[in-house]
């Protein structure tokens, strides 16, 4: 089936298989890699992008389903000479190892941080009708669909708290 | 994944018309919990109908004074909108205690009320199972059952209907709004949406092979304190092995419906007069015909102590 969205700013047309999920036809058709495969079900946020602004894992939704839309990858947010706030912040606090769920971390943890500022609460919110705070408690729940396997999580949340002082 | 076709829906009606003529048809919505089931080849559909551009993305007031949810609103902005932040809080609670935020921004109304249950045995295609292929039979009576229901289940499956929002739809008295191939419309109860699981565990809800959601409808807010208690291995990101949505009134009345017990939201109203009395009576009642297994007896004593503490909740 022929398609086309925009990844990173640039219009890509494809012709794909119907089952190709936009993980695969970000990393095989369109050699974007920095999103990563962990477990291609949900559960573990290697893959998450951001598609229309929002962050989505992208090996549960199908390429087909995004005629038009958006994307934007760890490969639109900055490069090696032109880091994005928050790669830098998590080079300066170590918040990986291995490196594997890094970029699906840090797509995240950008959203999040768009998420606490549009208002949007989380489990740990204390009161529904007002604004969620930026606490440590409020980022780890919102950062739960991002697994890691090195345990990095104490580094993350220090990187993205010092990324949501850099942006207060 | 076995191979498909796919078209675009151009209208509620259509879609549903679409799904009728085309055997082995499904609508995908956020896709969530169907493409997960499609790579295990536990969903096969030889036709998907992509309902994503149809305009069902909106919240409105109705007429009486309740709220209409299109059937594509998200997770994520169903629980974050405020007036059901004010007024249906029990709804906002119960969706943010679910999955998590990739894909809450994804998962539907519609989509979420279908999701389908994660028995482990339903997930592995190796053993029998009669929801996955009807007929083969239950593993889970004999085998890992810590999970799964302790009501209302049947010698054909004891699987448990996993959906957070599902259960706070319940105490709401939500309505399912459809339409169906031939273009009529209808309003089901939630009450009446989820089935028992019986002699036909595959049979899942009231829908008609076809039949569309193009909405869901609460009736005007009944006030009280509205609270969501989901208890799970995890402190976040896990399936609840209990959870109990409330909404309690002033004067200790309040409805209550359980998740993790049972293959639909479990809710008795008849048990509802116990509430005032506390927990241990009102759980005597709600669960007055339990029957759990060695492995899951625990959730009994479990979704009574979740009721107490919402209840004391609710009162402080
Ligand atoms: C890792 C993980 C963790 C999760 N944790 C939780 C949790 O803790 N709590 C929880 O409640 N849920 C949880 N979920 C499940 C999640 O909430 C569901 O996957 C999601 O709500 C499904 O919505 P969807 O729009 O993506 O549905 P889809 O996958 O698009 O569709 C699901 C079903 O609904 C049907 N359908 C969709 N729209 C319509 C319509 N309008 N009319 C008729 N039929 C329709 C489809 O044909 C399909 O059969 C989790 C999921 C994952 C992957
Ligand atoms: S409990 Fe239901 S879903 Fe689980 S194995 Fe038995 S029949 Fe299948
Ligand atoms: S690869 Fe998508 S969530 Fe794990
Ligand atoms: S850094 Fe290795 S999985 Fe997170």
């Amino acid at each position: 089936m022929k398609l086309f969205f925009t990844v990173n700013g640039e219009r890509r047309d494809l012709e794909l298989d119907t089952r190709t999920t936009l993980l695969d036809a970000l990393r095989e058709h369109l050699h974007l890699t920095g999103s990563k495969k962990g477990c291609d079900h949900g559960q573990c946020g290697a893959c998450t992008v951001m598609v229309g602004g929002r962050r989505i894992n992208a090996c549960l939704t199908l390429a087909v389903m995004h005629q038009g839309d958006e994307i934007t990858t760890i490969e639109g947010l900055g490069s090696p000479d032109k880091l994005h706030p928050m790669q830098a912040a998590f080079v300066k606090h170590d918040g990986y190892q291995c490196g594997y769920c890094t970029p699906g971390q840090i797509c995240s943890s950008v959203a999040v941080l768009e998420e606490i500022k549009a208002g949007i609460p989380s489990h740990v919110t204390a009161d529904l009708n007002a604004r969620p705070g930026l606490t440590a408690d409020e980022i780890r729940e919102r950062m739960s669909g991002n697994i890691c396997r090195c345990g990095a999580y104490s580094n993350i949340v220090d990187a993205i708290t010092e990324v949501a002082e850099q942006q207060a | 994944m076995k191979p498909f076709t796919y078209e675009r829906a151009t209208s509620p009606a259509e879609a549903a018309a679409a799904a009728a003529r085309r055997p082995g048809a499904k609508f995908i919505a956020g896709g969530t919990n169907l493409l997960d089931l499609m790579k295990l080849q536990i969903e096969t559909p030889a036709h998907l109908i992509d309902v994503n551009g149809l305009a069902l993305d909106k919240l409105e007031p109705t007429p009486e004074g309740g709220l209409r949810i299109g059937a594509l609103v998200r997770n994520t902005d169903l629980a974050a909108d405020q007036r059901v932040r004010r007024d249906y809080g029990v709804l906002s609670r119960a969706l943010l205690a679910g999955a998590s935020g990739q894909l809450r921004n994804k998962a539907t109304t519609a989509g979420n009320l279908l999701q389908r249950t994660r028995c482990p045995y339903f997930y592995d295609t190796n053993q029998p199972c009669n929801k996955r292929q009807p007929g083969s039979g239950c593993s889970a009576l004999g085998g890992f059952s810590r999970q799964l229901a302790v009501v209302g289940h049947s010698e054909a499956c004891i699987a448990t209907n996993p959906s957070d929002m599902a259960v706070a739809l319940r105490a709401l008295d939500a309505v399912v709004e459809t339409v169906k191939p031939d273009g009529t419309t209808r309003g089901i109860p939630i009450a009446e949406f989820h089935r028992l699981p019986g002699d036909t565990p595959h049979i899942e809800t009231a829908l008609e092979p076809g039949e569309f959601i193009t909405a869901v409808t609460l009736p005007p807010p009944a006030g009280g304190r509205h609270v969501y208690r989901k208890v799970r291995d995890r402190a976040s990101y896990a399936f609840a092995l209990v959870s109990v949505a409330a909404v309690v009134q002033r004067d200790g009345t309040g409805r209550v419906a359980l998740g993790g017990v049972a293959h639909r939201p479990w809710r008795v109203e008849a048990a509802e007069a116990e509430v005032p009395r506390g927990a241990r009576a009102a759980m005597a009642a709600i669960l007055a015909n339990a029957r759990p297994t060695h492995e899951n007896a625990f959730k009994v004593t479990l979704a009574e102590r979740a009721l107490h503490a919402v209840l004391a909740e609710a009162r402080g």
